[in-house]
């Protein structure tokens, strides 16, 4: 089972780390219109290199292999701790790759256009690249430390793509924000690789039932590597091993790893840097923070499911809170007005329904996990065409805020159909993109006998529709409500292109049979009443949408008056923000300002006493270095003077 | 009845001169106090060539010729020392010898 490019995939995520090296040589100064044609070309050649891998992959299948992996030896500590660099390609990684290179490529094609003239032309596609870079490393992971590493890595770029107008203090602050909340997620996931590592560790070198088993399975045996720690006979000893709080160690590792996907995927209550990382340049949140980084927290949790069917309570809390973010994300979009944060929020909610979809699959049951997959493949297409649509929007308008905006269907023709075809393609409707993967999701549901889980998805179902019509009316229709609005005009061919191909995407990646894919041999049904019930609550949502937005009336400000505080609350996104900020506070107040004023007056004082004695002694001896060899003579006669007469008292 | 000196009487005039000298040298500023000093020790020196050589082995003579040698480097020794002191005076205007302990001196830029 080998074959060139299975042998070679490294070279997929090599191909943007050569387009930095080649940015950072060549295009400076005067020729920084060349990193854009770099980075494009060598994300295209990753996309194609992308497809020749997914064909070999496929005809492989065929014959019956489930996963390739490749691996070079990068450290080792004892025979059994080895951690290795490498590929594995399985059908989720292969999934993920298609997404990330095909979105990454259509993002570099138009920020050619969206960042056209920009200062930071260069630096922009060496983050660009960078991220493109740590993202493809991250899917072919074969194991935790390269996917910590490459996590890592994405968080990096992240951070420096938020930021990259640093001269905008919100960007900054965002940027910052950002970070800091994913990296104290990250720690979680570190202390769960520890324990998954020292545990498995201890089982293979052990010996006993299950060193044997996963031995057979690999020749070397690695303890960090997913194939061992899916292993069934390692699962098995993990749970039967007494965590803390009355759980099993497995529940605690998985728990654990989860609180790090949860952090970079934004999952309640860890969501609040995203709505802010919008600060960044549209194209960026499109790749970015729509259609990749995001989802990586849903592909690790997919990594490591195994894991998590088996412990069952983590499952559960996977179920539990993506549910509770799909809900809550859904409900503070609906009040938003700034067409980014409508999109950050909806992608909250979006990737909530892929955590859901993963916590109602089971072992007996994947029908979940392969739902999961699919609206992680369709939900990139789509959102990511809804970010780069309103991308274009903002280009041509100046602005954020939909109050400024309206009346563009005319006027942006080709942005108005794509951002329509992604905006029915989200809300469900039939037969397009969501619709299949939303149901299947549904479906999923629904098989597992979780009424109350299938009751928020259908309702956010509902929800989606109506804040992603309302957005798409107050932008494209009615009147222009702004000078900019009518004044603004197409987006030039390199960024509709590239609308126009997400857009096909839209309407036709929901025919293709992603579930069979990542679940072969597994029986799929669809349902129909299913199907019925979530085109209905599409139709309830956009025809609300149309109710309240629609006309010239003004029923939503009635209905906003009317619900009062509760359209404050939701407003103001629960003030989950102000919360973080008390709490911030009260933690600056009361633990870090004693302990600045403990290490400025106790540690910094015996430090300076220390200091001061040794000034003061130096000082003292200081005396005797005049520099005058009589001075040191006199010395040296009576010291020698001293020695003879203590020899001489010694002698008597 | 007077006797003529014995080894412990020479010794200690010996002793004496180097004492005499290394006092000198510690005390003294001048360059030129601290040579002449210097040659007070180094003639109680050979002073203790010549008391042992007269004491210890009478009949030879290897003593006294070295006290000549070391007479001669002595002078030698002198005029090098001398021509340094004229130099350093030429240059600093002094002969104090706890203003030299600078390879520059702080009111002359030349090194």
């Amino acid at each position: 089972m080998t074959g060139f490019i299975f042998e070679n995939a490294w070279l997929i995520p090599a191909m943007p780390l050569i387009a930095i090296l080649l940015i950072a040589v060549l295009a400076r100064g005067e020729n920084r219109g060349l990193a854009g044609m770099i980075g494009s070309a060598a994300i295209g050649v990753a996309f194609l290199m992308t497809c020749w891998l997914g064909v070999s992959y496929l005809r492989l299948a065929d014959q019956g292999a489930a996963a390739v992996t490749w691996s070079i030896e990068w450290l080792r500590y004892q025979d059994h701790l080895v951690v290795s660099l490498g590929t594995l390609i399985d059908p989720i990684s292969l999934l993920l790759l298609v997404v990330v290179t095909s979105v990454s490529l259509l993002v570099h094609v138009y920020s050619l256009g969206y960042m056209a003239g920009d200062e930071g032309f260069s630096r922009y596609y060496v983050f660009l690249s960078l991220f493109t870079f740590s993202m493809l490393g991250l899917v072919l992971a074969p194991n935790l430390v390269q996917m910590y590493v490459f996590w890592e890595l994405v968080g990096v770029s992240s951070f420096l793509l938020i930021g990259f107008y640093y001269t905008l203090p919100e960007a900054i602050a965002a940027s910052k924000k950002a970070f800091i909340v994913t990296r104290f997620a990250d720690l979680f996931f570190l202390a769960g690789i520890l324990v998954l590592g020292f545990y498995v560790h201890q089982l293979v070198v052990a010996g006993g039932s299950a060193a044997s088993v996963v031995g057979a399975a690999t020749t070397q045996t690695q303890a960090l590597d997913f194939a061992t720690i899916n292993a069934d006979s390692v699962l098995l000893a993990l749970k039967g091993q007494t965590g803390i709080f009355g759980t099993d160690l497995l529940t605690v590792a998985m728990l654990l790893v989860f609180v790090g996907a949860a952090g970079k995927s934004a999952m309640f209550p860890l969501h609040v840097w995203l709505p802010d990382a919008m600060a960044g340049p549209t194209p960026v949140s499109a790749l970015i923070h729509a259609a990749t980084m995001v989802v990586a927290g849903v592909y690790l949790v997919a990594r490591m499911f195994p894991g998590f069917a088996a412990s069952e309570d983590a499952l559960r809390v996977v179920a539990a809170v993506g549910s509770f973010t799909c809900l809550f994300a859904a409900v503070i979009a609906c009040t938003q007005t700034d067409i980014k944060r409508v999109l950050a929020f909806s992608t909250l909610s979006q990737i909530g329904y892929m955590m859901l979809a993963l916590g109602v699959a089971s072992a007996e049951h994947p029908a979940g996990f392969g739902a999961s997959m699919f609206h992680l493949y369709t939900h990139a297409f789509f959102k990511a065409l809804l970010f780069l649509g309103a991308g274009s929007v903002i280009h041509a308008v100046g602005s954020n805020e939909v109050t400024e905006m309206g009346g563009l269907r005319k006027k942006m023709p080709w942005t108005h159909a794509t951002f329509l075809t992604a905006t029915l393609a989200i809300a469900g409707v039939p037969p397009l993109a969501g619709f299949f993967s939303k149901d299947e999701i549904l479906g999923a549901a629904w098989d597992g006998h979780h009424a109350l889980i299938f009751g928020v998805g259908v309702f956010v179902a509902s929800l989606t529709a109506f804040y992603m019509f309302r957005l798409y009316i107050l932008t494209f229709l009615g009147g222009c409500r702004s000078a900019e609005a009518e004044r603004a005009h197409e987006s030039p061919p390199v960024m509709t292109i590239p609308l126009v191909v997400l857009g096909v995407m839209s309407l036709c990646g929901g025919w293709i049979g992603v579930s069979h894919f990542v679940l072969p041999g597994v029986e799929l049904h669809a349902h129909l009443a299913v199907m019925g019930i979530s085109v209905a609550a599409a139709a309830v949502g956009i025809g609300a949408a149309f109710w309240m937005y629609g006309g010239q009336t003004n029923r939503a400000e009635t209905i906003a008056r009317s619900l009062g505080g509760v359209y404050r609350l939701v407003k103001h996104k629960f003030y989950i923000d102000e919360i973080y900020l008390f709490l911030t506070h009260m933690i600056f107040r009361f633990i870090a300002a004693p302990a600045a004023w403990f290490d400025r007056h106790v540690v910094d004082g015996a430090m300076n006493l220390s200091a001061a004695v040794v000034h003061r002694f130096a000082a003292g001896m200081n005396v005797f270095q005049t520099g005058q060899v009589q001075t040191y003579g006199i010395w040296m006669i009576n010291g020698t003077i001293l020695v003879m007469v203590f020899l001489w008292l010694v002698q008597r | 009845m007077l006797h003529p000196p014995t080894l412990t009487h020479w010794l200690a005039l010996s002793a004496l001169l180097f004492s005499i000298g290394l006092y000198g040298i510690f005390t003294r500023r001048n360059a030129v106090g601290i040579l002449l000093s210097i040659e007070l020790m180094l003639n109680s020196a050979v002073l203790n060539l010549v008391i042992f050589n007269r004491f210890v082995a009478s009949g030879d003579v290897d003593g006294q010729v070295m006290a000549l040698f070391v007479i001669a480097v002595a002078a030698a020794e002198a005029v090098v020392a001398l021509a340094i002191f004229v130099s350093f005076y030429r240059h600093r205007h002094t002969l104090d010898v706890t203003e030299a302990n600078q390879i520059c001196h702080p009111g002359n830029s030349t090194p």
